[in-house]
């Protein structure tokens, strides 16, 4: 039967028009301001007046500064560090969360908790407990010596490292454990029979099970860690120095501390290009894009 | 099967729970101490005699004012998702025309699009549209910001209404708009309750549009109360830590009460 053939067919079909609010929306406050980044970042703007174009002198002047440099190197460590630490972490704790054991299903409810805090309560908190003279270091000093973590670079890149393991294990935590309760049993007890234990099932069987779901979740990690602003801000602002001051704060700094809106714009179109090329970098080399869903070679 | 118990498994939830208990306990303990009793008795200990002053407090310091505006602006994030995602998301699962493809792809190359990356941009706009410093300058951009991750989750919901209930309605000859009402908004109603939850938590926890869109105290949300708490009493401990469990407190019941909903609220794309 052709499509033409049945009545009626075409007019239970939505239009166009449906989608048009949505698109006429996203149009104009999420893609407008995306070309506008590119079009301001040739510009010179102090926030008050009308930007005038000045050619490439913003992006000249940011591939001579010292301190764009380093935040982009600051701000690519902080997002591997972050990887690093909050993918194991996450993947056992949600794997655990999968199982269906009673004391899991309560423990789950407490782990979960950081997720209902926003980033600016989490660094709240964080500062507070972390404070050299009111805080937690000042209590236990055989563990942290002066107790000044923000002190130094490496505690500051330390802190950011473990506060983002703190405030994001908990959400990849529960992408794994979705991921986790998908895989068929059948491929547990195949295993078992064969002897393999538990360490062996977590090895040969969850992992490649959860390849996708890894995927997911570093491409999530990779966007959220080269975009790190709040924490950094409440926590650190940057310090000590220049040391922890990434993209996104620089960016901050220059375009509403600094009035220079136009080489704010450069650097938010550095962010976005590279965030863009990393993510696709990972899809790529992960051969996401040729697979069609976890199921595929089953 | 019975197997033995997971000693390993065991230990380690267990240091997770500390790392995660630590910091929770200090931030519900401190805000019952004094001021006076938090400096020296130090953040571990149990108050000395417990108090709701630091509440009171701030809620007599104009935290009241940031929290209603904080439901405002989340009340109209909400609104603006449920009105337009739901079309568009019927639009791409069920309109033949290659036009709503394209809009579908636009939507996923937002996925990709930081909020931080537009945030120059996003002031010039608000301030040419005379926005700035008005609730609705903020509510627009996170609404905005919200669509992807909504569109793709509604659209995987409308996707499982199966192809014969929309033939059944044809046969009735039913409109558009009747096969929506009718079949689905009702069949897709985990989806709608799911983007509901993650635009309310995108607006109830958004910092940085606040941040840059506005600066009276009349428009001032919750988070940049938290923030502007910290930078000018930092010292005020308990009256900070209060503040944020105040902040917490709605998420924190819808939590008790429809955890499946903010759970797949939370996780978004990562949960399909």
């Amino acid at each position: 039967m052709t499509r033409a053939a049945r009545p009626g067919a075409a007019a239970t079909r939505p239009g166009f028009v449906w989608a048009l609010p949505a698109a006429v929306f996203f149009l104009m406050f999420a893609l407008t301001p995306l070309l506008l980044v590119v079009v301001l970042s040739f510009t010179s703007w102090d926030g008050i007046g009308e930007p005038r174009f000045n050619g490439l002198d913003n992006w000249t002047a940011l591939l001579h500064d010292p301190v764009m440099i380093q935040s982009v190197w600051t701000t690519l460590l902080l997002t591997a560090l972050g990887v690093v630490t909050q993918t194991p972490v996450s993947i056992l704790l949600g794997v655990w969360a999968a199982g269906h054991q009673r004391n899991r299903a309560v423990l789950s409810a407490v782990y979960f908790v950081p997720l209902l805090l926003s980033a600016t309560a989490v660094s709240v908190v964080w500062r507070a407990v972390l404070d050299p003279n009111f805080g937690v270091p000042a209590q236990l000093t055989w563990l942290f010596g002066d107790g000044n973590l923000l002190g130094s670079k490496g505690g500051a890149i330390g802190v950011l490292t473990f506060v983002g393991v703190w405030q994001f294990t908990p959400l990849h935590a529960l992408i794994y454990q979705g991921g986790a309760r998908a895989i068929p049993q059948v491929l547990y007890q195949a295993a078992a029979v064969d002897g393999a234990g538990r360490v062996r099932q977590f090895l040969h069987v969850t992992l490649p099970q959860l390849r996708n779901t890894i995927i997911t979740s570093v491409i999530l990690m990779v966007v959220g860690g080269l975009t790190t602003f709040d924490t950094v801000l409440i926590l650190t602002q940057g310090g000590p120095g220049t040391d922890t001051t990434v993209t996104a704060y620089y960016m901050y700094q220059k375009a509403f501390k600094g009035f220079d809106f136009g080489v704010g714009s450069a650097i938010a179109l550095v962010l976005v290009v590279v965030a863009t090329l990393i993510s696709l970098a990972v899809v790529r080399l992960s051969g996401y894009d040729r697979m069609r869903g976890t199921a595929e070679g089953l | 099967m019975r197997r033995r118990p997971n000693v390993l498994a065991g230990f380690g939830s267990l240091v997770w729970l500390v790392l995660v208990g630590l910091p929770l306990y200090v931030l519900l303990i401190a805000t019952f101490r004094t001021r006076s009793d938090y400096s020296t008795g130090g953040p571990l200990k149990p108050p000395a005699r417990w108090t709701l002053q630091n509440y009171l407090t701030d809620l007599s310091n104009g935290f009241g004012q940031d929290f209603l505006n904080t439901l405002t602006v989340t009340a109209g994030v909400v609104a603006i998702v449920l009105l337009v995602v739901p079309p568009l998301a019927y639009a791409i699962v069920r309109a033949r025309g290659r036009a709503t493809g394209w809009v579908f792809r636009l939507f996923l190359l937002g996925l990709a699009i930081p909020a931080q990356a537009v945030i120059v941009p996003m002031f010039y706009v608000i301030s040419q549209t005379g926005l700035y410093d008005h609730l609705i300058g903020v509510i627009l951009p996170t609404a905005a910001f919200c669509l992807p991750v909504c569109t793709l989750v509604l659209t995987g919901a409308m996707r499982d209404i199966g192809p014969e209930l929309y033939e059944a309605m044809a046969m009735d000859g039913a409109s558009p708009a009747r096969v929506f009402r009718q079949l689905v908004l009702p069949l897709s109603r985990g989806g709608l309750s799911s983007i509901t939850v993650f635009a309310a938590l995108q607006a109830w926890n958004g910092f940085l549009f606040p941040l840059i869109l506005t600066q009276s105290d009349s428009t001032k949300v919750i988070t940049l109360g938290l923030y502007d708490f910290q930078t000018e009493h930092g010292v005020d401990v308990p009256g900070l830590l209060s503040a944020v469990v105040l902040s917490m407190l709605p998420v924190l019941i819808v939590y008790l009460f429809a955890r499946r909903a903010l759970v797949q609220g939370l996780t978004g794309v990562g949960g399909k």
